[in-house]
């Protein structure tokens, strides 16, 4: 188990204040968070490139912050393909191994069942410079796997790569992360939904801080805070406000229809949380829309209410001119609710 | 157009290829005139213009009246300057290693002006620098030998050594070590399985200046050396007497050019940067 106890850092970029969590062994934690929140320096930290300022790191007990970077059984892929660019694929993929002393047969045996599962076979003789970018990401893969690291860190593995192939390895991801399944994986990136696909837990970290952690359907479903609902859904969710009198809801002077099994919180301001799919064609309230973007097979809409700005999201292709007036209905039961200081008031709603 | 644009491109090129290459084409063509027909006015082809004479050459062999022998200083100078060119490029390429990856600090001096301490040694005007040279080599009985010479060398050639190598390890991503030290290695092992080998550009750059300022010093070699250590650019002022032997002159200056021209020749398909390739994105 890795432990994280008051995990502070001081560098300049951004420093991490007072990270805790426990991370336990034949799981996948996937950190989500914008560009800029921590993510990189916390698997950096974590690797032992980035100094502790404060707090403890811990695996299975024992302090690592004496430990150097070659011996914390740790692997890392980086954002940008890294590879050794004078040694071929086979050296690269079997360089950790006989670093740590098995002989060039071994290693190489070894180096080729890591290729194998990356889908590299009969590249083994080429030089980095000679693949593709997938490939190299590939290459870098196979390195990190091929040692069977006690922990696995991630950071943003995809993120240079084109949409296609993005998707091609984010589908595979399951099946070579398999390989580490005794260790720790801890796997950064920008993407919610990737987030939610590969993790079994997830990590949200917005400016340095751990905001959130659980299993990604319960963070989905019930965010503590307004960051985090902005964090965990692409397109985000909006951020509304509102006001709640005589157990009505409004926005601006849009009074909200209230299904009648929901409580309203106490009278006062609130912020609403609107779920891109909260929202729908057709209803009573009007809509402007200020921008209409295709995204694969949905339509996301950007509209300008009368009470303030929302994001929808419509299943198929539909063509929305700028300006354009709309009718849009809320499904009421899909709302969020946030205090004026962005604690989530819902869950107490739902409870109570 | 595209026929046009070729042939003043080709002209343009042959243009400057002339200018570059016409300086040797005469000292090679003068070195085989004698006397006289040196001073008979321009002549350039031999045995259509001239006779030629071999006598340049020789006297670059001979003893004495009829010329001075460059064995020894070619040697001298050779010695002298690939000793002090590995001694610059190891020590340099170690400093700049930790300059490009560590930070230093002590009291108010920082990397930045360690590395400005190492490059204004290039600032100082050479005769400032000739005074103490020559004291301290007499201190330690070091004037007038190769070794002395080689520790001036080292002082003159480590700057630029480091300079070189500061800026091409900044182009290195420091994840490069990094990876190596994940992957099991010490920071001195990185340094030497992964930066080192894919250092090869900046080494033959750093590696060729090292050699080019080394190979062609006169000032200090003139300076600090007098009979018994003679180097390349000082014989061939010896050679110098009443009469400018010109012909001696244009083959002793071939032959000082020709070492560097052919290790110019040799490094040049690893001086481009293309060796990082594939090291990251």
């Amino acid at each position: 188990m890795l432990t994280l106890k008051n995990l502070s850092t001081a560098g300049r970029k951004r420093p991490l204040h007072a990270l805790n969590a426990d991370l336990k062994s034949g799981k996948i934690y996937t950190i989500l968070g914008r560009t800029g929140s921590g993510k990189t320096e916390l698997l950096r930290t974590v690797m032992g490139l980035d100094e502790i300022a404060s707090g403890h790191l811990e695996l299975d007990g024992q302090d690592l912050a004496k430990r150097p970077v070659r011996k914390r059984q740790m692997s890392m892929v980086y954002q940008q393909f890294i590879n050794y660019p004078h040694l071929t694929v086979l050296k690269n993929v079997a360089f950790p191994l006989r670093r740590q002393g098995l002989s060039e047969k071994e290693a190489s045996k070894r180096a080729m069942a890591a290729l194998d599962l990356v889908g590299l076979a009969g590249f083994e003789g080429r030089m980095p410079s000679e693949l593709s970018g997938g490939q190299q990401q590939r290459v870098a893969i196979a390195r990190a796997i091929v040692k069977k690291a006690r922990i696995l860190l991630m950071d943003e593995p995809l993120a240079n790569l084109d949409y296609k192939l993005r998707e091609q390895l984010r589908e595979e991801f399951p099946r070579l992360l398999a390989e580490n399944s005794d260790g720790i994986i801890l796997y950064s990136t920008t993407e919610p939904a990737e987030a939610m696909q590969l993790g079994d837990e997830m990590i949200v970290m917005h400016e340095g801080r751990i905001l959130a952690m659980g299993a990604p359907e319960a963070i989905f479903e019930a965010p503590a805070t307004v960051e985090v609902a902005k964090l965990i859904s692409d397109p985000p969710v909006s951020i509304v406000a509102g006001r709640i009198a005589d157990g009505k809801l409004s926005a601006g002077q849009t009074v909200l229809q209230s299904l009648p099994d929901l409580k309203m919180p106490d009278t006062g301001a609130v912020q609403i949380g609107i779920r891109p799919d909260a929202l729908s064609i057709g209803g009573d309230m009007q809509a402007k829309v200020v921008l209409a973007e295709f995204s694969g097979s949905d339509t996301i809409v950007h509209l300008a209410f009368e009470f303030g700005a929302a994001v929808m999201l419509v299943e198929g292709i539909h063509e929305f001119s700028p300006d354009e007036r709309i009718s849009v209905s809320i499904d009421t039961s899909r709302l969020m609710f946030f205090s004026t200081d962005g604690e989530n008031i819902s869950e107490r709603l739902g409870n109570g | 157009m595209g026929r046009t644009y070729h042939i003043i491109k080709y002209l343009c090129l042959l243009a400057w290829a002339t200018f570059v290459v016409f300086p040797f084409l005469w000292a090679l063509s003068t070195s085989f005139k004698d006397a006289n027909a040196v001073t008979s006015g321009a002549r350039y082809i031999p045995w259509v213009e001239f006779d030629p004479s071999v006598q340049g050459w020789t006297s670059l062999f001979a003893s004495g009246s009829k010329g001075i022998n460059i064995v020894t200083p070619f040697l001298n100078s050779a010695s002298v300057t690939l000793l002090a060119s590995i001694v610059s490029l190891s020590l340099g390429t170690l400093a700049a290693y930790g300059l490009s990856r560590f930070s230093f600090k002590a009291g108010f001096v920082k990397n930045s002006d360690i590395t400005f301490f190492f490059i204004s040694q290039r600032i100082m005007p050479p005769i400032v620098l000739a005074i103490p040279f020559f004291l301290m080599l007499k201190e330690i009985n070091a004037l007038d030998t190769i070794f002395g010479l080689v520790i001036v060398y080292v002082a003159l050639l480590l700057p630029i050594a480091v300079w070189v190598m500061i800026d091409f390890f900044a182009s290195i991503p420091k994840e490069l070590d990094e990876m190596a030290m994940i992957d099991g290695c010490t920071p001195i092992g990185a340094f030497f399985r992964v930066v080192l080998p894919n250092s090869t550009a900046g080494l033959v750059v750093a590696g060729m200046f090292c050699l080019i300022f080394g190979w062609n010093d006169f000032f200090f070699a003139f300076i600090l050396t007098f009979t018994e250590t003679q180097l390349l650019p000082v014989a061939i002022v010896s050679l110098n007497s009443s009469v400018t032997p010109w012909w001696s002159l244009s083959a002793f200056a071939l032959i000082s050019v020709t070492p560097l021209a052919l290790i110019a020749i040799v490094v040049e398909r690893f001086m481009s940067r293309g060796s990082l390739a594939g090291a990251f994105r």
